[in-house]
């Protein structure tokens, strides 16, 4: 791991690291992700197809793309970004996550770049993307507005910024703290902290603050009769995601 | 290891033609394995059977691009009438009577469904997959293993040829080989009930209008075809049916002439007689590894509904719905977790059907007069209250619940 002034909150990694094992249990640690997992990348794929004119009914739609997915965890977007035919790198500041990662994207017969680095090193060595991925993890991070700065860098020009996080109400705090974390057990107690938890309205001045041009906002709504995640254009009291585009 | 197309299909019949026809249409590579050389499949002549289309299943096919090629020998149902009859005694003065006017769909002009024949259905499957470049079909050949690999799964033909998939779906019928190499298990009972078929010619026309009649050893469908040719679905106890199947086409017509009255005018028989013993199996699972059951291979059903066919082709939209989602963005189609969205969705509805048919047919089979009266009653009541009865008919035309893409309009 590169030594760079990075964001990240070391007491963060470490807990990210005793669960990596789990990610790929869909009725482990991880199950609320991948529930959610399917209209998340219903988003963002089709944020990318509409961004960049591509087909999602045809073969290796995203060929071409250079895709970072910051926060990669054991894969569960990488593997989709790079099965659509995208060239991937997957970055996690968590060392533990990145073997986990490579063995089952080796399983799954897929090549994915993963690294155990921060976006500040990447921008060091001058790694440029089409889209940046930055799902779940502006609640993790010390410093958004250094992070997201980063994330900008990293962009090609007219590059899309695709960022997803909890939002900061009552309502959020019964769901994802109370709810997720205290009574139905799907994350371990301490996950979340409540007060790094960002609005969208925030998240829209840290964005433009960045140097990102904001395009889109959606929530992504979990309905608790049918256990099933949607889209919303109203909904963002809980689980929300921006799409945002670089300067050209 | 190579993978000779994304998805292997065994069983050839008619709902593994439709997967494959949705499958290939969504991008996916696609062979179907049937055990039956194409030319016995192909060169079905007129045998009477044909299948009952609610409005849901016309879509389907209409989306697959195979309900061009068999619209023109559709027969459309613009009237369902049930009643509960007792043989010998004509038509109950109780009955419901659905009409397509009543507005199942958006549409109100549209027929309840169709009446189509299998031979036309099975044709124009073969026909279709024949010309789409996706599709590959092995015919006349057996399924005698399938083993799984960490990245696929493959199965052997009785030629000693091995093809490789991401994925394998049984579409092999209630004695499922693909189920039962799987390990998966199936519980089912017998109704000791076994339906006669047949189709007739009749003098009188029939207007569209189908028939369904209760009577004490089974229900009793009249099913309108194209001309003056209705099929018949006839329900009887195992023992009696064995004994009217025995008799000759005149003696079988003499038991058959009473139990319908003579709306119809005078009746023969067009085609050949089948039967069928009815019971109910289901899978203990729809999806196993890298696997996946429709149709029959997952529940084969009582058809007191008519509901056969139109349910397995909701498997059959419902799991292309389910993968070709997945594929577009870019989950491994084959993981548990894609196929339990498959089995989530088909296991509650196949068996609350198989329940609500199940116990219609205790209750509707049933000489018990107060039972009779109570269904009279009942069928009178929903007959006296419109938005019941259009509820009954969305359900039976399968545009309730959660609609795969394919039956959308």
């Amino acid at each position: 791991m590169q030594t760079s002034q990075t964001t990240i909150d070391p007491n963060e990694v470490a807990k990210f690291e005793a669960m990596a094992a789990e990610w790929w249990d869909p009725n482990g640690k991880f199950k609320p992700l991948h529930m959610m997992n399917p209209c998340r990348l219903d988003y963002i794929c089709g944020q990318i197809a509409a961004h960049y004119g591509r087909d999602l009914s045809r073969s290796l739609p995203f060929k071409g793309l250079r895709i970072l997915d910051i926060g990669c965890g054991g894969g569960l977007l990488s593997e989709p970004m790079a099965r659509l035919g995208a060239d991937v790198v997957g970055a996690d500041a968590a060392a533990g996550n990145l073997p986990v990662a490579r063995i089952h994207a080796e399983q799954s017969g897929l090549t994915i770049d993963y690294r155990h680095t921060p976006a500040e090193s990447l921008v060091e060595d001058g790694e440029k993307f089409d889209v940046v991925l930055n799902m779940e993890v502006i609640e993790h991070v010390a410093d958004p507005l250094a992070f997201l700065t980063a994330c900008k860098n990293l962009l090609r020009p007219n590059g899309l910024h695709l960022c997803s996080t909890i939002n900061r109400n009552m309502k959020s705090f019964g769901m994802a703290i109370v709810g997720a974390e205290w009574i139905m057990r799907w994350l371990p107690k301490g996950t979340h902290e409540w007060d790094k938890f960002i609005t969208p309205d925030e998240l829209f001045d840290l964005l433009a603050n960045a140097g990102l041009t904001p395009t889109n906002r959606s929530g992504f709504v979990f309905n608790p009769i049918t256990w099933n995640w949607s889209i919303s254009d109203q909904d963002l009291s809980v689980n929300y995601v921006t799409a945002s585009v670089a300067p050209t | 290891m190579t993978k000779n197309s994304d998805i292997v299909i065994v069983g050839g019949g008619l709902n593994g033609p439709a997967l494959a026809l949705a499958l290939a249409l969504a991008g996916f590579t696609v062979t179907v394995i049937d055990a039956l050389p194409v030319k016995i499949r192909k060169n079905a002549g007129f045998d009477g059977r044909g299948y009952a289309l609610a409005l849901a299943s016309k879509r389907l096919l209409n989306a697959i691009g195979i309900w061009p090629r068999v619209a023109q020998n559709a027969q459309p149902m613009y009237e369902i009438k049930v009643s509960d009859g007792h043989a010998g005694l004509g038509v109950s003065p109780f009955f419901m009577h659905f009409d397509h006017s009543d507005g199942v769909d958006s549409s109100p002009h549209d027929p309840m469904g169709f009446m189509l024949e299998d031979r036309y259905l099975r044709g124009a499957f073969l026909a279709a997959m024949k010309e789409h470049p996706a599709i590959t079909q092995i015919s006349g050949q057996t399924v005698v293993a399938q083993t799984l690999d960490p990245q696929g799964i493959s199965v052997t033909l009785a030629s000693g040829k091995v093809l490789r998939a991401n994925l394998l779906i049984g579409s092999d019928g209630r004695a499922s080989g693909t189920a039962t190499r799987a390990g998966i298990r199936r519980t089912g009972w017998n109704y000791g009930q076994t339906a006669l078929v047949c189709a007739i010619d009749h003098a009188m026309p029939h207007n569209g209008i189908a028939h369904q009649f209760f009577m004490p050893a089974g229900p009793l469908a009249i099913l309108p075809l194209p001309g003056n040719r209705s099929s018949i679905v006839w329900s009887e106890t195992t023992a009696n049916a064995a004994a009217i199947h025995a008799l000759s086409d005149a003696d079988y017509l003499a038991v058959l002439r009473p139990r319908f009255g003579d709306f119809l005018g005078e009746i023969s028989l067009a085609g050949q007689r089948f039967t069928y013993p009815l019971d109910l199996t289901l899978a203990n699972a729809f999806v196993g590894e890298r696997l996946a059951l429709i149709g029959d291979a997952a529940h084969g059903m009582h058809p007191i509904a008519g509901q056969g066919l139109n349910a397995d082709l909701r498997d059959v939209a419902a799991l292309a719905h389910v993968l070709t989602h997945a594929r577009q963005r870019g989950e491994d189609i084959a993981a548990q977790l894609t196929l339990d969205r498959y089995q989530q969705w088909r296991r509650f509805d196949t068996q609350s059907l198989a329940m609500i048919t199940d116990l219609s047919n205790k209750l509707f089979s049933n000489g018990n007069p107060l039972l009779r009266l109570g269904r009279d009653l009942g069928m009178r009541a929903i007959n006296a209250m419109p938005p019941l009865r259009r509820g009954l008919m969305r359900e039976a035309a399968g545009l309730r619940g959660d609609l795969p893409d394919l039956m959308r309009e």
